[in-house]
């Protein structure tokens, strides 16, 4: 990265390869959620199971959310470095994810 | 111990992170936080792997098979901690310009992995199931 004028692409495509990372963490996201719900459904009782799949689905939604923003930021020229927190998030989103898949699978 | 907290402490305090040391070329930060990404995934696979082992082995004893979905769902869960905790230590040692931290995750995730496969070929050899 020299000057102004070579901002406007990296040759290396850094950013879109990072984009990408998170596309694919979004999809195994998505795998995982649709195996969550089918255990979901599983469990005795309607209100147990709408709750279930209430929680996946807000789960998936936060995930999507957190990698939402940072595709944003990495698709302008100069993408800011990965902030704690938009990690946290995704971290804390896969581990609520198993949490609640042993709470369910008792 | 003490480093643990410090480190726990820095997921959630950017600005300290970014006090430490000199910027590096972003395209470093951006192979790092796609390490961070790679190991989410495997966690989310072994989440997965633990609803799979629930739904798709009913012959399982209960036991075994409750067993075994907890075991990956607990990996999973360190995983994904572990995930964020080395991404800021990779992170800060940029910044100062140290050595990448050396860690023993790699090996440890990677015997349990095959551990649980061997008991699974060990469950299915012998038979371990409610039997049809």
């Amino acid at each position: 990265m020299s000057g102004p004028g070579a901002a406007s692409r990296d040759a290396g495509l850094q950013p879109e390869r990072t984009r990408l990372a998170w596309r694919r963490t979004t999809l195994a996201c998505s795998v995982a959620a649709v195996l969550a719900v089918r255990q979901a459904l599983h469990g005795s009782g309607s209100p147990l199971r709408v709750a279930g799949t209430a929680v996946i689905a807000l789960i998936w939604l936060a995930f999507l959310g957190v990698a939402h923003v940072r595709m944003r930021q990495l698709a302008t020229a100069r993408p800011p470095a990965l902030a704690p927190r938009v990690a946290l998030g995704a971290v804390l989103c896969t581990v609520a994810l198993a949490l609640f898949a042993m709470t369910v699978i008792f | 111990m003490i480093d643990f907290v410090k480190d726990v402490r820095l997921w959630f305090a950017p600005q300290r992170l970014r006090d430490e040391g000199d910027t590096p070329d972003y395209r470093f930060s951006l192979a790092n936080e796609r390490t961070f990404l790679a190991w989410i995934r495997t966690a989310l696979a072994l989440v997965g792997g633990g609803f799979a082992v629930d739904q798709f082995l009913p012959d399982l004893r209960w036991g075994v098979r409750v067993g075994m979905a907890l075991a990956l769902l607990a990996v999973g869960a360190a995983c994904a901690l572990r995930a964020v905790n080395h991404w800021v230590r990779c992170e800060r040692a940029m910044r100062r310009g140290e050595d990448l931290p050396l860690s023993r995750f790699p090996v440890v995730l990677s015997l349990g992995v095959g551990l649980v496969a061997v008991a699974m070929v060990v469950v299915v050899l012998l038979g371990w199931t409610t039997g049809r």
